[in-house]
């Protein structure tokens, strides 16, 4: 057996924010690209958005050492069933897998948070947000990682939409158009990099859409 | 009864290329969890649960009356202070005939009736018949028991209805299962028990049931910070679950308060050219 330390801690915080907005037929999916532990930024362009599939992009913060290992046991789950199925993973199926993949480390998380957006069956947008160990829900907007406690009420403020629990059913889609949305994007990143240490130097925005996945960068404060 | 201890496996199938080979293989059987190798296995966890703040904070009741079952619950999930959401989907739909609630952790109340989804759909290809809700709520205990040390946390009811008519059971991480008539579990229970308990006959309508039950999860939303959202109802019949309402507690509160006109002290009043 090896020696163990007193105090064994296998994680850190690199910081770092997502957010995702789903529309009627697009879903922006956006993080910024500093990454950090304590008061030390480690690099100034390091992408937190990963593509899983042609309708589905997981954008994830936390700690990146899990994220690269999460990304690489999603990668290889995805291309088995590429191979067994002769077709990509759906966006909701891809969020099950997700949630699924993390309850399997519920005694030694991941420690990630993460958001993943794309486009439904139906080719609508879809966001789902996830806590470390996969419980998940799916919501028309989210906000993950050390700014979200920063953006999610500017985000309820800006959309707030009904509730999908209510009854009888009203249309919980965001009514904003592509455009507006990639520029509430901006907006929400310029603001919590103001006030949040960890987010900050560049945004990347991914506009996902039925013909194909559009990116997007903008300058965020260095300081 | 030999014990099922496969869980404690510190392997991983999620990634065992050659061993599964089908989606659902980890699923339908005993899935094995990857464990960290340390010895402090419990601090360890502590650690781990502080960084991590599960959801929690909760209310969800059930009963059982002469038409059925009732199951309501709220839709707040917070960590610590912060609600993290207002959405939560807290009773689940096992199949068209069983309802599962969720407090306590919500990955593990979400994982676990997603598996208990599974097994009871084997159940019914292989019986051709459904599952009891007695049995299904049994699969549950087992399956929490043999992990019961490990920090799970679920707190939940399983409603259904099966061949011998309603059905109610209280589950939880300790391996408790208990058959009951009227249960509310949650940090506001105390404040949903109050309501129910005083509202509660077994001579009530589906009208009259649904109301107690909206009643109740507003009552503790209103009590208890960590609930709140959107206060669900849904019944259980011999024909399977239908969902009667869902509200805003936020508006329900003028539902159950209305706001009485103010009577104003002076008007004022055009004044008239002369």
């Amino acid at each position: 057996m090896t020696k163990q330390h007193a105090n064994w801690s296998p994680y850190d915080n690199n910081g770092g924010t997502c957010v995702a907005i789903a529309g009627s037929d697009y879903c922006v999916i956006a993080a910024d690209t500093r990454m950090s532990t304590g008061y030390s930024i480690l690099s100034r362009d390091y992408s937190k958005i990963h593509k899983l599939a042609d309708r589905a992009v997981l954008s994830s913060s936390g700690f990146q050492a899990d994220v690269k290992a999460l990304q690489k046991v999603l990668k290889s789950r995805h291309l088995i069933y590429q191979h067994q199925h002769n077709k990509q993973m759906s966006c909701p199926a891809m969020a099950q897998l997700l949630s699924n993949t993390l309850y399997f480390k519920r005694f030694f998380p991941y420690y990630a948070f993460n958001v993943l957006g794309g486009l439904d069956e139906e080719g609508k947008g879809c966001v789902f947000t996830y806590d470390a160990v996969g419980s998940y829900e799916r919501v028309g907007y989210g906000a993950q990682g050390s700014g979200s406690t920063l953006i999610m009420p500017f985000l309820d403020n800006q959309l707030k939409s009904p509730s999908p629990l209510l009854l009888p059913k009203q249309d919980s889609n965001t009514p904003l158009s592509e455009a507006e949305a990639v520029d509430l994007v901006k907006t929400v990143f310029a603001s919590a990099t103001e006030r949040d240490i960890y987010t900050g130097d560049k945004l990347e925005i991914m506009i996902l859409k039925a013909d194909g996945i559009k990116t997007e960068l903008m300058d965020l404060r260095k300081d | 009864m030999k014990l099922d201890t496969s869980g404690f496996e510190t392997s991983m199938p999620m990634i065992g290329f050659g061993s599964s080979s089908d989606m659902l293989d980890e699923l339908s059987s005993v899935p094995s969890f990857d464990l960290p190798r340390t010895k402090e296995f419990d601090g360890f966890q502590k650690e781990a649960k502080d960084m991590l703040k599960h959801a929690k904070g909760t209310t969800t009741l059930a009963f059982i009356f002469k038409g059925g079952v009732m199951v309501a619950a709220d839709s707040r999930a917070s960590m610590g202070g912060y609600i993290s959401s207002q959405s939560v989907k807290k009773i689940i739909e096992i199949n068209p005939y069983m309802l599962g609630t969720m407090a306590g952790g919500a990955a593990d109340c979400q994982f676990w009736h997603r598996n208990l989804g599974i097994k009871c759909r084997l159940h019914e290809l292989a019986n051709k018949r459904r599952i009891s809700v007695s049995g299904a709520s049994k699969l549950l205990a087992n399956m929490l028991y043999s992990y019961r040390g490990m920090g799970l946390s679920v707190g939940t009811m399983i409603a259904g209805w099966d061949e011998t008519g309603p059905g109610l059971y209280y589950v939880d991480n300790e391996g408790g299962r208990l058959k009951g008539d009227r249960f509310s579990v949650g940090s506001g229970s105390p404040y949903a028990y109050g309501v129910l308990d005083s509202g509660y006959k077994y001579d009530m309508s589906v009208e009259e049931a649904s109301e107690l039950a909206r009643r109740s999860i507003y009552h503790a939303t209103f009590r208890d910070g960590a609930s709140g959202g959107v206060a669900s109802v849904y019944h259980v019949g011999p024909e399977g679950w239908t969902k009667l309402s869902g509200d805003d507690v936020g508006e329900l509160h003028y539902h159950y308060y209305p706001v009485a006109p103010a009577i104003a002290e002076q008007v004022m009043e055009e004044a008239t050219a002369e």
